[in-house]
């Protein structure tokens, strides 16, 4: 009983158009962010190496090196604040989490690439 | 607050906590609340009580298991003593004409345009941003010092011998050679009244009767809270 109305809670804050994406795939995020009075659009790009939590509170993990320093940004999933998540690449994985890429550097930390559905359609034609 | 000189006020209870995102997009930590409605079952005045406020009652509970003074409470039971009051031309206190109530408290105010009889409900607390709410916290059962005051405790080693967690030295020696009052020791840890106070009110669900609080609300899911307008402003 108690757990239904907490889920009527979380469910009024589902962000409808929220965009899918994979474990593995290199993102564009792009988040609204107040910079003084201004609005403005800034993104961050990397790979999506986690996902957790469910409904209203999920969030994901998105990295990528700055300057040979990896940098993780952890972005709740239906935020108001996230604007679109652009899919750039899909990676062919194996695992939920991608935290064996923290121990890696240069050339180990490319993923292998998966060709989307889209893809396939246009190489038949 | 907002011109209201009604007092606020409901009962509800606790169903758990959750997050929200706010207009602004950052996530608020709330309480879930499942408030009302309220019967109001008394009405204290300065004329009759000396101060004024609501009596009120949540949920029903089965007359079979309310006893005679709870059914008299909310509905007029025949007596032979009521008979005689009657017939002496005493006029009977008025009576809510509900079931009887699980969970009933006086939340102190000026009452307004509130009778008995009447419904309190969420929409109550429409325009009110802060509220206090007062639970029953926890029941922790004998605490020590550390988890009942945030003691310290002694050192893990250096010669501690078995005392780890106790609470230390609780006075002087000779002088005053007695231990003075209210010095915190362990003892029992929760499960009393216990007032968040100045809790911002976030939402209000009419429809469901339902009040999410920003932060934490003394006592278990489930457990009874009062909700009232904050005097802390």
């Amino acid at each position: 009983m108690s757990q239904e109305i907490l889920n009527y809670v979380e469910s009024t804050n589902l962000n409808e158009n929220v965009c899918e994406f994979e474990i593995g795939d290199m993102v564009d995020v792009h988040t609204k962010i107040m910079e003084g009075a201004k609005e403005r659009v800034q993104v961050f790009s990397g790979v999506v190496i986690a996902k957790s939590g469910s409904g209203s509170r999920e969030m994901f993990t998105v990295r990528r090196i700055v300057s040979g320093q990896g940098v993780e940004r952890k972005f709740p999933l239906h935020s108001p604040r996230i604007v679109k998540v652009e899919i750039k690449r899909s990676s062919v994985v194996r695992r939920a989490k991608l935290y064996y890429l923290r121990e890696r550097s240069g050339k180990a930390v490319r993923l292998k690439e998966r060709r989307t559905d889209r893809k396939k359609v246009g190489s038949r034609q | 607050m907002a011109g209201n000189s009604k007092v606020v006020g409901i009962l509800g209870r606790k169903v758990g906590m959750t997050q929200v995102y706010d207009d602004a997009g950052r996530v608020v930590p709330v309480t879930v609340v499942e408030a009302g409605p309220c019967d109001v079952l008394q009405v204290r005045t300065v004329a009759r009580d000396g101060y004024e406020a609501v009596q009120i009652g949540y949920l029903d509970k089965p007359r079979r298991l309310a006893s005679r003074s709870q059914r008299g409470q909310v509905a007029r039971l025949d007596s032979k003593r009521s008979r005689g009051r009657a017939s002496g031309g005493v006029v009977p206190a008025a009576r809510a004409d509900c079931e009887p109530k699980r969970f009933v408290r006086e939340v102190r105010g000026s009452v307004g345009d509130l009778e008995v009889g009447s419904r309190v409900d969420v929409g109550a607390f429409e325009g009110i941003s802060h509220v206090d709410v007062v639970a029953t916290s926890k029941g922790r059962g004998f605490s020590g010092a550390m988890k009942r005051h945030n003691f310290s405790g002694q050192r893990a080693t250096h010669g501690v011998k078995k005392c780890h967690r106790h609470l230390g030295g609780t006075g002087c020696s000779a002088y005053p050679s007695r231990l003075f009052k209210g010095v915190r020791m362990p003892g029992q840890y929760g499960a009393r009244q216990s007032t968040m106070r100045n809790q911002k009110l976030v939402r209000i669900d009419v429809e469901r009767n339902l009040l999410l609080i920003c932060g934490a609300v003394p006592g278990p899911n489930g457990g009874f809270v009062v909700v009232k307008e904050t005097n802390k402003l």
